[in-house]
């Protein structure tokens, strides 16, 4: 270990094995240029800068499952007639897919385990990915020079939700089948062209025996391909931003305080994985999911009460199940606003919004300057609220697709339910606006209370003419710096309606729009305390 | 007495004193509460069980089935029922109702098996209907490993759509549900099948022979009890719903947790 010294730049450089070996790299693949420029990268440290991380040791776990369970999968429709070893299957004809799950869950060492492992990793990725995205969002960390990779990272979305949907759908169990019904029953709601991109998908009619196999490649090949390299792109463009920080003392826009990559944060990142490892793998282990044996192959006329899609895909199904059904019949035609409408028109705008967020705030702020430092939530109420309606809008979708459940555990009216996720439909983002925004408010006025009269300590003091008052206790100054040195800009005015010269001036088309956009962001504001205020409240009254 | 008072102000004594309150009131309640409803028992076996079983049925049923069994606005007609209708509803606790609702839930029986068997042979006297099934209907065939999987087909066809796959229940309109099957006396399934109680549709022998019947009853009883479930907490067995709270919950949660501790735990960049 005598290398250990070498690290220090005063030390001489030993002549071992060791040094040989990386010299050889170096001269062949450039190693020692590449390595002092970024294994001195500097992080910052934060919990929710974490999350991430486990979206990508998630995606890892996955990939490494996912292998494995291709050695023994057989992605075919043939039918077979079941001889493993579960009883109260055995003699059943059903396809060679669902056959060889089981024969994963049920005959090979060691497969329910990595099945179950795969699964729970694949709902955790999903999950990891949707609270990334939420500290993304209510830091405005979307900003300048980052909207592309947030961007990046919405298509990874996406493209999770469509992988897990396929893999949900390989197995040919009665869940995946019913799912995959869903699917189908959506494609055909497209105008027009539905009912052939439906016969192009399925290879015929529903089920056919194409689906499967089509499935597997996309669900093996095609979409992990993209996502590998679209993951790869985000992250070196995560190198290439440099990471973002949450405002304090020393940090500005120019740099970036935290630990350098080697070692701490090699080690933190590195333990990290395998404690995401061990959590997926104790899931695995301990926690039983998708019981595919117990759902039974997948039969067109056969349905389970309770078919519902993993939870990333539940959305979709409140959505479809909250819908009134309305249906429309011209010249012949059905156009199917049931289906078109919960499946693919409110998705649709849910998720455009959500991809095209970064630009749209850019478009109202005006603001084009770059930004390495995190806004706190409640300093960007509007925002804030903005997340906690959308985030409100999904959960109402979310809730409606467990009404069932719901239903049956709370001993409810299934069609109240579903009628109060209509109606939650469209007041809940509303209300969810409101109030986060006033949160925010509220907490920005409390920061502002904190910074002039300094924390309430708890501690009574009695006076010597019997009055009893709270000792405040003045912050320190790296607080102070922390809670007011974010930016409050104001909001964007028009023009005078005429210029210079007594002309009525042409406004940009949008721009009346935009600047009533800019005032409901920014118009009301709680004045974060001058450097005067502050000199004045501390200097003389004492305490209030 | 000096020992106690000095404990009074022990964290743990709010926590004993609501321990010792709870105790009596619960012994109180267990002392003074109506232990079983009043039976009269016995004392008529000189009587038919059809007279006796009409005395049950004025005292028990009549209020909302009518005199006669010919139904009122608050229950339908028994006439042609049959006492396989009765002992299910009886015996599963089901009937007499505690109050209208979408639907009369499972809860503790109030008549004895006697006393429902009266009550069925006075109901069959109104009008023909299914007869209670004999023991060799519904015995399970354990080992019977065909039947099983025959069962299990026939399930998927034609009761998991309501009472979920693996026999846990589920949602119908307007607050009805299909109830678990978990821990349902076969008879009482088999019985189900054949009168169609509630919202069930029924299953005569003429549509599901009683060989099929028995299969289904074979493979609720095998799934639900006897068959092993590899792969650890079921969750309730009710699907991705619990998955996903699940995740959310716990592994979301624990996966936090440990980068809150991660993060916490940082030897501190020097200032100065």
């Amino acid at each position: 270990m005598s290398n250990a010294h070498s690290n220090k730049a005063t030390g001489p450089i030993p002549d071992n094995a060791a040094t040989k070996t990386a010299d050889y790299f170096d001269e062949r693949l450039g190693i020692y240029g590449a390595a002092k420029k970024n294994l001195r990268k500097v992080f910052p440290d934060h919990w929710s800068f974490m999350l991430g991380e486990v979206a990508l040791y998630s995606f890892i776990i996955i990939l490494l499952t996912g292998v494995w369970l291709t050695l023994f999968f057989k992605p075919s429709m043939t039918e077979v007639v079941y001889d493993g070893s579960y009883v109260p299957l055995q003699g059943i004809h059903m396809s060679e897919a669902y056959a060889s799950t089981l024969d994963i869950s049920f005959d090979i060492r060691g497969g329910l385990a990595i099945r179950q492992i795969h699964h729970w990793a694949a709902l955790i990725f999903v999950s990891s990915l949707f609270v990334h995205m939420f500290r993304i969002f209510f830091t405005g960390a979307f900003r300048k020079p980052r909207e592309m990779n947030w961007l990046f990272g919405f298509l990874l979305l996406v493209l999770a939700m469509v992988n897990g949907f396929t893999g949900y759908s390989l197995p040919d169990d009665l869940l995946s089948g019913t799912g995959l019904r869903i699917a189908e029953g959506v494609v055909l709601a497209i105008p027009l062209v539905g009912t052939y991109l439906q016969f192009f998908l399925f290879g015929g009619e529903f089920p056919g025996t194409d689906i499967v196999p089509r499935l597997f490649t996309i669900h093996v090949l095609l979409v992990p391909a993209i996502m590998v390299g679209l993951l790869t792109v985000h992250l070196i463009l995560v190198f290439y931003h440099k990471h973002t920080q949450f405002p304090g003392a020393g940090r500005t826009e120019k740099n970036v305080v935290g630990l350098p990559l080697l070692p701490v944060y090699t080690a933190k990142a590195g333990g990290f994985f395998f404690i995401v490892f061990g959590i997926t793998a104790a899931l695995g282990g301990l926690v039983q999911i998708n019981p595919i044996w117990s759902y039974g192959p997948y039969h067109p006329g056969q349905i389970t009460a309770g078919s519902q899609p993993d939870w990333y895909i539940g959305f979709l199904e409140g959505s479809l199940r909250i819908m009134p059904n309305w249906e429309t019949n011209l010249w012949g035609h059905t156009i199917s606003w049931n289906v078109l409408i919960p499946s693919l028109v409110v998705p649709g705008v849910m998720f455009t919004f959500i991809a095209a967020y970064p630009w749209l705030e850019a478009w109202v702020t005006g603001d084009k300057r770059e930004h390495h430092l995190l806004d706190r939530p409640r300093n960007v109420p509007v925002r804030t609220g903005l997340g906690a309606a959308w985030i409100a809008m999904y959960l109402v979708l979310w809730i409606g697709g467990g009404n069932d459940i719901i239903a049956t555990h709370f001993h409810l009216s299934i069609n109240s339910i579903t009628w109060t996720m209509r109606v939650l439909f469209f007041v809940a983002p509303v209300l969810a606006f409101v109030v986060a925004r006033r949160i925010a408010m509220a907490l920005q006025r409390r920061d502002k209370d904190k910074v002039l009269h300094g924390r309430e300590t708890g501690i009574i003091k009695k006076l010597p003419h019997g009055e009893f008052i709270e000792v405040h206790e003045p912050l320190d100054a790296e607080r102070l710096h922390f809670l007011t040195s974010h930016e409050q800009p104001t909001p964007a005015a028009l023009p005078p309606a005429v210029d210079e010269n007594g002309v009525a001036r042409k406004l940009k088309p949008g721009e009346k729009l935009r600047v009533r956009l800019s005032r409901w962001y920014f118009d009301e504001k709680v004045e974060k305390p001058t450097a005067e205020e502050y000199k004045e409240i501390t200097s003389g009254h004492g305490h209030h | 007495m000096k020992k106690l008072s000095a404990r009074r102000r022990h964290p743990l004594a709010a926590l004993v004193v609501l321990l010792f309150a709870l105790a009596a009131t619960g012994g109180l309640y267990a002392a003074f509460a109506p232990a079983k409803p009043a039976q009269a028992e016995g004392a008529a076996t000189a009587l038919s069980d059809i007279e006796e079983g009409k005395k049950l049925y004025l005292s028990g049923c009549s209020s909302c089935h009518g005199l006669n069994g010919q139904g009122s606005s608050d229950g339908p007609s028994l006439v042609g029922v049959g006492a396989a209708a009765v002992d299910f509803q009886v015996m599963t606790g089901r009937m007499p109702m505690q109050q209208q609702g979408p639907q009369a839930p499972r809860k503790p029986v109030v008549f004895t098996q006697e006393q429902s068997d009266q009550l069925g042979a006075f109901i069959a006297s109104l009008g023909a209907g299914p007869a209670v099934p004999r023991e060799e209907d519904y015995a399970l065939e354990e080992g019977n490993n065909a039947m099983i999987a025959e069962g299990g087909e026939l399930f998927r066809t034609n009761c998991s759509q309501c009472h979920n796959f693996a026999g846990e229940g589920g949602a119908l309109p307007d607050g009805k549900f299909a109830p678990s099957l978990v821990d349902v006396d076969p008879k009482h399934i088999y019985e189900a099948m054949l009168t169609g109680p509630q919202n069930m549709p029924s299953f005569p022998d003429t549509i599901m022979p009683p060989e099929q019947k028995k299969a289904i009853v074979t493979y609720i009883t095998g799934v639900t009890k006897d068959e092993p479930n590899p792969g650890g907490l079921g969750l309730g067995r009710l699907g991705p719903v619990s998955e996903g709270l699940f995740v959310w919950i716990f592994g979301l949660g624990f996966l936090i947790a440990a980068a809150i501790w991660i993060a916490a735990r940082t030897p501190k960049a020097r200032t100065k």
